[in-house]
């Protein structure tokens, strides 16, 4: 017998040991399920997969009434809309600020203490000064996202163009190139797939800012219908829809390192750099 | 005449004296072997150089010219490893240098040629992380003489390469040294690599040691050895350097 250490599960058994826990949490959801509702028959806490299965189908498939719209759909649009208005100013920004304190030691020496500061404020402290400033539309939300990821972002990136080894940026020089090529040539496309990365792991705070200002002031989106629905403990809506969030967040992670892969396929050998 | 000189060139970090009154000429198609024990100066000469850095005092000129404290296209060099760009393919990278100094010269037969002469021709579409340690400094040497420096500086060069390998790589750059004329200063720790392949052995340490303040004298070329290619052979002074190599 090897030592636990060693045992490295491989193909259809990684595949299958992966799956055990997600079912075994199914099948405790079921029989919790089924208990409550052996013991009332209207229990809302727990809904019956029977019960999600017919809000899907009501809040995904068909038009509200009143609106006209079909509601998974308006707020799954609207909720990306902001994501990638939100991710994409994020990620342009990042890349700026953080390829030039990164590269130039001038430019270090004035942002770096300001991104620094401004990277341990907490977002949520700031939305309040958002609405106030930029009102309850669109704009505020987006804003949320921005302010939430950049300094990470930038302080993540920057201190990655920092690392780049000296060597090559002395190499560069002595084969002609200026500042303006350094940057473009060679600091520029080892960053962008450290960007990339990071974008996936700002994935996650990236929607807690999202939900969080859809929660607060919104009239569409999916954290904007979750929060709404909970007034009426309406499990059987708020469980698909973080369902649907979940699928949507693992996609665009996925996506994101598909890009990666193909974009960038030197930064994905086994001996990297 | 000259390539390279220093006139009376001091290096200082505060009170730490690291070079001082280090006065010498680099001849048009020489090759200098720079040797001396760990923390001599040895980086920080090369450094001085390339640009990297300024001596405190004194001056470095370069073919006449007082050199600027940068590095620039009229110095070539290999380091002991991070000289190539990871995100570019062979060739890309030898390619680079001509498109630096020319943005609409493509420069691909030019660098392809170079870099079937380093032996590297069947590798032009692989990235440097596919290639051995060797490879990497074949590549690396390739890209630095594509752009054609006045001097090639070489910071350790094969220092982290295998025994076997290394012999292969003192061939190949002795030959491009003759074929093409070049200007060499290397750096090594291994003395042995230094008489075997320069046409001048410097080493640099200190003269005079304080026991109460070590760090108050600084290294200088202590030998200064102009060698016949038919006998380079280590001398009896400088055998207590020629440690094997780390």
């Amino acid at each position: 017998m090897p030592r636990l250490l060693n045992v490295r599960p491989r193909g259809g058994g990684r595949l299958l040991l992966g799956l055990l826990p997600i079912l075994l949490l199914v099948l405790v959801y079921l029989l919790a399920s089924t208990a409550r509702h052996a013991a009332n028959a209207h229990d809302k806490i727990l809904p019956t997969i029977g019960a999600m299965a017919e809000q899907v189908r009501v809040m995904g498939f068909e038009a509200d009434p009143q609106t006209g719209h079909v509601p998974l759909v308006v707020d799954t649009i609207a909720s990306l809309r902001r994501l990638a208005a939100g991710i994409g100013l994020a990620a342009a920004t990042t890349l700026l600020l953080g390829l030039s304190i990164g590269l130039l030691p001038v430019v270090r020496s004035v942002l770096g203490p300001l991104v620094a500061g401004i990277a341990v404020i907490p977002p949520i402290a700031v939305l309040p000064i958002l609405f106030i400033v930029m009102g309850l539309g669109e704009t505020s939300k987006i804003a949320l996202i921005f302010v939430g990821l950049t300094p990470f972002m930038v302080r993540d990136l920057a201190s990655f163009v920092a690392a780049i080894p000296e060597e090559q940026l002395v190499k560069a020089q002595t084969l002609g190139a200026g500042t303006w090529l350094v940057a473009a040539r060679v600091a520029l496309p080892q960053a962008l797939p450290r960007l990339i990365e990071s974008l996936r792991f700002s994935l996650g705070p990236a929607w807690v800012f999202l939900i969080s200002a859809e929660a607060i002031a919104s009239d569409v989106g999916l954290g904007y219908r979750i929060f709404l629905v909970r007034r009426y403990l309406a499990m059987d809506v708020i469980l698909p829809y973080v369902a649907w969030i979940s699928i949507l967040a693992v996609m665009m992670d996925l996506g994101l390192s598909a890009l990666s892969r193909a974009a960038f396929p030197w930064a994905h050998n086994a001996r990297a750099r | 005449m000259s390539v390279l000189s220093f006139r009376d060139v001091w290096v200082e970090y505060g009170e730490k004296i690291v070079l001082e009154k280090v006065t010498l000429d680099v001849a048009d198609g020489a090759f200098v072997s720079i040797v001396g024990p760990s923390g001599a100066g040895k980086s920080t000469f090369l450094r001085l150089a390339l640009g990297q850095e300024a001596p405190s005092r004194g001056r470095i000129y370069l073919d006449g010219e007082p050199l600027r404290a940068e590095p620039g296209p009229d110095r070539g060099v290999v380091f002991q490893k991070y000289s190539v760009f990871p995100h570019m393919t062979v060739l890309k990278n030898v390619m680079f240098g001509v498109q630096c100094s020319d943005r609409r010269r493509s420069a691909r037969d030019e660098a392809v040629e170079m870099l079937r002469h380093v032996g590297l021709g069947d590798n032009l579409s692989a990235y440097p992380s596919a290639l051995s340690g060797g490879m990497q400094q074949r590549l690396a040497i390739a890209q630095a003489l594509i752009t054609r420096p006045r001097i090639l500086l070489l910071d350790e060069p094969f220092g982290a390469l295998d025994p076997g390998v290394r012999l292969d790589m003192h061939e190949l750059i002795t030959a491009l040294w003759r074929e093409h004329g070049l200007t060499i200063l290397m750096v090594t720790h291994d003395i042995k690599e230094a008489f075997k392949l320069g046409t001048r052995v410097i080493a640099i340490d200190k003269r005079r040691r304080d026991p109460q303040a070590p760090h108050r004298f600084g290294s200088t070329a202590v030998y200064d050895f102009p060698l016949e290619k038919a006998n380079a052979r280590v001398p009896a002074e400088l055998a207590h350097l020629a440690q094997p190599a780390a």
